[in-house]
């Protein structure tokens, strides 16, 4: 449960995002808590504004196909389709799935490249949410060798 | 305060590549510590990029991103010259800003 303090404090940073997001098409980048406490990658991406899911050759996910650290594994997701709002990365397999979830403009193109922490070996998700909801992903499997003892 | 971000924008035809490297703990909140209490999360939550002071990126993150996070982004019609500037705050209410010149 939480206490007064930690509620107040909270909602001090949640205003301090607000006031601080500044320009109107940003406005709604306060933080989705829902879509980073969401355990499965469908639950993340619904929380993310996905209405329905469909598997697209035109989303690209990249990484390794062996990690030989978990606990930095680059991931790069992209895709060339016009009128995407929201690129998401994830991983299956972690306690929470979603990684990173990147707001789309007009201005940056939509290929991200980033490194993420993988706890055992799992599939990785690119989702593109595009602006009518629909949400097209691309997967890839990445195994992680832990104990760098080649098991 | 947090370390300084290293930022690298270089321009290659129309548009410019980014490539960030924060200086951050990223504790996920899945570690306990010696005596078994848990660590409690600390990570990065909102990552912004602005392009000659108008806002391109926006990004939000969760504690599954890695220490001393990386990012790529290539940013359009950025030409030498333009001033790329990146943002963070942390879930305890941290920021950081750095600036990079296009070349």
């Amino acid at each position: 449960m939480q206490n007064r303090r930690e509620t107040l404090k909270q909602t001090a940073v949640v205003a301090g995002l607000l006031a601080s997001a500044g320009f109107p098409q940003f406005a709604h980048a306060a933080f989705n808590k829902a879509a980073f406490e969401a355990k499965s990658v469908q639950d993340a991406a619904k929380a993310a504004g996905a209405a329905s899911m469909a598997e697209s050759k035109d989303v690209t996910i990249t990484g390794p196909d062996i990690a030989e650290n978990g606990a930095v594994v680059p991931l790069g997701a992209s895709t060339a389709l016009p009128g995407v709002k929201h690129m998401l990365i994830l991983v299956e397999k972690n306690p929470a799935a979603l990684v990173a979830m990147f707001h789309v403009s007009d201005a940056v193109e939509t290929n991200f490249t980033t490194r993420a922490k993988m706890g055992q070996s799992s599939d990785v998700y690119a989702v593109a949410i595009m602006n009518d909801g629909k949400a097209l992903w691309a997967k890839k499997e990445v195994k992680v060798t832990l104990g760098g003892c080649g098991g | 305060m947090a370390d300084p971000m290293r930022i690298s924008a270089q321009a290659s035809g129309d548009k410019a590549t980014v490539r960030v490297l924060m200086s951050h703990e990223m504790e996920s909140g899945q570690r306990k510590d010696a005596s078994g209490k848990t660590v409690p999360a600390w990570y990065i939550q909102e990552v912004t990029a602005n392009l000659n002071g108008k806002q391109v990126l926006a990004a939000e993150w969760g504690p599954a991103v890695s220490k001393n996070p990386f990012l790529q982004f290539a940013v359009k019609g950025a030409k030498a010259g333009d001033k790329i500037a990146v943002t963070w705050k942390d879930n305890k209410g941290e920021s950081r800003t750095d600036e990079a010149t296009v070349s």
